[in-house]
């Protein structure tokens, strides 16, 4: 997690396009400047990047289903529960799955564990349309690389 | 025994409720779907309602309401390609958004569907 590039993802644990779910790992640091302000004495991870890291691993699902074609951006998020504190140090297992494919969005149900214990989750609606910059498709590919993303999943179905 | 008196489905009444099923059931599902959505009271949703300048639905929140129509006729209202044609000019929002317009594509598409199945 490299909170200051807003990178939440560090790893595709398990991407299935048939199945239209992904399982991502997301290491929280044990150190940083978020923590200090949110709270002193009592660090957490802050809910807006625990939403942040569903939408990453929704995105790169959606990514996938649309062979690096089309880019998601985040339009809604419903039923955000944050269930329990996630704290410096966690490891998370962010997971999310398809909940309807539109013309142009679509929608997902992702959630974030710790050691198997359900800490959020949300709905979220993300518009999916043509990438913007060429640069920003670039940076994907650079991104998917890094997480590990498996091309052979979207090479051939 | 004396003559039997006409039963109250063969009215006027019946007639008018079949008519109004075969007809209007798109619409009133669509119409069903927009008030709990959007929180638009039921009885000012009409079929000559346009949904962007009369109900006030903006883009984002029409997904929600294409969400729900998408699942409840299973089927994928093609709004890229209707956003694309009023972008070209080739089409009017009123084609798309007037609802007894909007039931009658969604109508078109079950059917379509339905043909390719």
């Amino acid at each position: 997690m490299h909170l200051e590039y807003f990178k939440l993802i560090d790893r595709i644990v398990d991407l299935n396009v048939a199945e239209r779910t992904i399982v991502v790992d997301a290491q929280v640091p044990k150190e940083n400047t978020i923590f200090e302000g949110h709270f002193p004495g009592h660090p957490i991870m802050p809910g807006v990047l625990l939403i942040e890291a569903m939408a990453q691993a929704s995105g790169w699902l959606l990514i996938a289903m649309n062979k690096f074609e089309r880019m998601p951006f985040l339009a809604a998020v419903k039923e955000a529960k944050m269930r329990s504190f996630v704290s410096p140090g966690d490891l998370l297992k962010v997971e999310a799955g398809i909940v309807h494919e539109g013309s142009g969005f679509a929608m997902t149900s992702a959630k974030v564990s710790v050691g198997g214990e359900l800490r959020c989750n949300a709905t979220i609606t993300f518009g999916v349309v043509a990438f913007p910059h060429p640069d920003l498709r670039k940076h994907m590919d650079a991104e998917a690389k890094r997480i590990g993303f498996p091309l052979q999943a979207v090479a051939n179905d | 025994m004396g003559r039997r008196a006409p039963l109250p489905c063969a009215s006027g009444i019946y007639l008018k409720y079949i008519k109004g099923l075969a007809m209007s059931s798109t619409f009133d599902q669509v119409a069903t779907i927009i008030a709990e959505t959007c929180d638009i009271p039921r009885d000012t949703i009409t079929p000559e309602s346009h949904a962007i300048d009369d109900l006030g639905i903006d883009s984002l929140d029409f997904l929600d309401i294409a969400f729900a129509i998408d699942k409840a006729f299973g089927i994928k209202l093609p709004l890229e390609k209707w956003t694309q044609e009023v972008n070209d000019g080739k089409a009017t929002t009123e084609q798309y958004f007037v609802l007894k317009n909007l039931s009658a594509r969604i109508d078109e598409l079950v059917a379509a569907k339905g043909a390719s199945a």
